[in-house]
């Protein structure tokens, strides 16, 4: 990683893959986001397939970004949070767009981490930053793998910190993170991610007037 | 993926149409992608050009390739709410009419066409309807019309036929033999399995309903249009299309060509032309 540039300049994207004991760890991680952040959020939580999805809606109301369910070729918004439905794969295609699969189950889940992770990876390359939490299976540390094989940024939750501890020391033992950190820490760094300042010099007016 | 594959992949799709006819240019790419990378594992090549150079040269692997390009992943009353707002909203307007017609585009195993046709013989309809299933893999129709499911299967069936509010047992509709599940032959005798291909076929019949889930989402923008454009001229007037539970038309060209008709369980119904 070149330390001369600041995190936020690089990152276009952010995937976050989470299983057992997800829910609690995202809470603290999403609404760390500054709503300044130009990249989009994608999260895989593995949950019973015949779940009704309403992920979005919790965070919805303790996030600064928006939180959406992802849908099927919708066009994909900067400063966005995407959760995986139930049931389905989540995927990037080309064109900045989201695609759904239902083919077969990868590492027992559907969602899984290492599809998104991957096809993210493939389409973001060095600018994504791919996060492991939690969670009792191995899903998720291939796809990471291949986030650090484009050089993109990898960051892994602490195992000692994990409810569930084999997912991110699956993560650690196929490759070394750029950071394994503490719930905490990482909410520390997603809050420290400032977009790249405008090149026209100015910067944006972020702080909406009141209506 | 590295950028070898990136355009080795489009001149793949290229020689397997111009080859075999069977058209995957239009196909969302990330999933093709996967998939790919799973058949140059099964095929033990190291690229996509020389799997290219196989399935030119030795069409006998040809079909094996097709299932990795076509998905296949099916159950019986897969999402029941989908089912019970048929029941609900589309069933009492397809008994207005002396003769039905249906489509499954994309049928695959068959698990969603038996689904189907029980709950139109629940409904008392089936004795009245003829249910076209197509699907682009000959094996798979095959599959279907033989209509054999693992018998470890049937419990989650019939929970979600249950679900589904079904009002009779799936029992009734099949023979348990050998770790077998048959589906009863009175039901086969409603349906018409044929090939045919969204991406490249037209139009075969005027129908009152469309099921078509989980197919448009491995198309791209452009093959999805084609697809619902396909959808559209078949439909009768005021005809019902059903698609996926996380597919929408709001990023299609024909999402001003449909009305919502139960917007969580994604049925729709053919607007009159303005």
């Amino acid at each position: 990683m070149n330390a001369a540039t600041p995190l936020g300049h690089r990152v276009g994207a952010i995937v976050i893959g989470a299983s057992a004991g997800g829910v609690e760890v995202l809470s603290t991680l999403l609404p760390a986001l500054p709503e300044t952040i130009r990249a989009a959020v994608f999260v895989v939580l593995h949950q019973p397939p015949d779940r009704q999805s309403i992920l979005a809606e919790i965070f919805s109301r303790k996030c600064k970004l928006p939180v959406r369910e992802a849908e099927d070729k919708e066009p994909i918004e900067p400063g966005t949070i995407y959760f995986a439905p139930p049931n389905y794969h989540l995927l990037i295609e080309a064109g900045a767009r989201i695609a759904l699969s239902v083919d077969d189950l990868v590492q027992f889940s559907r969602p899984s981490i290492d599809v998104l992770f991957h096809s993210a990876a493939d389409t973001y390359r060095e600018r994504l930053l791919g996060i492991l939490l939690t969670g009792w299976n191995e899903d998720g540390a291939a796809g990471l793998l291949a986030v650090h094989a484009v050089k993109g940024i990898t960051i892994v939750q602490d195992p000692q910190s994990a409810e569930a501890p084999v997912m991110p020391q699956a993560a650690i033992r196929m490759h070394s993170p750029d950071f394994v950190l503490h719930p905490r820490a990482i909410a520390d760094l997603l809050h420290g991610l400032e977009p790249a300042p405008a090149t026209s010099g100015t910067s944006p007016a972020r702080a909406a007037p009141a209506p | 993926m590295s950028q070898e594959f990136q355009i080795e992949l489009p001149l793949l799709l290229e020689a397997i149409y111009l080859k075999y006819h069977y058209d995957f240019r239009e196909y969302a790419n990330a999933s093709l992608k996967r998939r790919l990378s799973a058949a140059l594992v099964r095929f033990g090549c190291r690229t996509l050009s020389q799997l290219q150079q196989r399935i030119l040269h030795e069409p006998a692997i040809f079909p094996i390739l097709l299932d990795y390009l076509t998905v296949q992943v099916t159950e019986m009353f897969r999402d029941p709410n989908y089912f019970k707002a048929l029941r609900e909203h589309v069933v009492p307007l397809l008994r207005t009419y002396p003769s039905l017609k249906i489509w499954v585009a994309g049928c695959s195993t068959g698990e969603e066409v038996y689904s189907l046709a029980i709950l139109l013989r629940e409904e008392g309809l089936l004795s009245r309807s003829l249910i076209y299933a197509t699907d682009i893999n000959p094996q798979a129709l095959q599959r279907a019309e033989a209509g054999v499911f693992d018998i470890d299967r049937i419990p989650a069936f019939t929970e979600s036929h249950r679900r589904s509010g079904g009002h009779s047992s799936l029992s009734d509709y099949y023979t348990a033999a050998f770790g077998r599940a048959v589906i009863d032959k009175s039901l086969k005798k409603h349906i018409v399995f044929s090939d045919h291909s969204l991406a490249t076929d037209s139009v075969f019949a005027e129908v009152q309903l469309v099921s078509c889930r989980n197919v448009l989402i491995y198309f791209n923008r452009e093959l999805q249009d084609r697809a619902l454009g396909l959808f559209a001229d078949a439909l009768c007037r005021k005809g019902f299309l059903g698609l996926g539970s996380k597919e929408s038309l709001r990023f299609t060209a024909l999402a001003g060509a449909f009305a919502d008709v139960s917007r969580e369980d994604r049925i729709f119904q053919k607007k009159d032309r303005a």
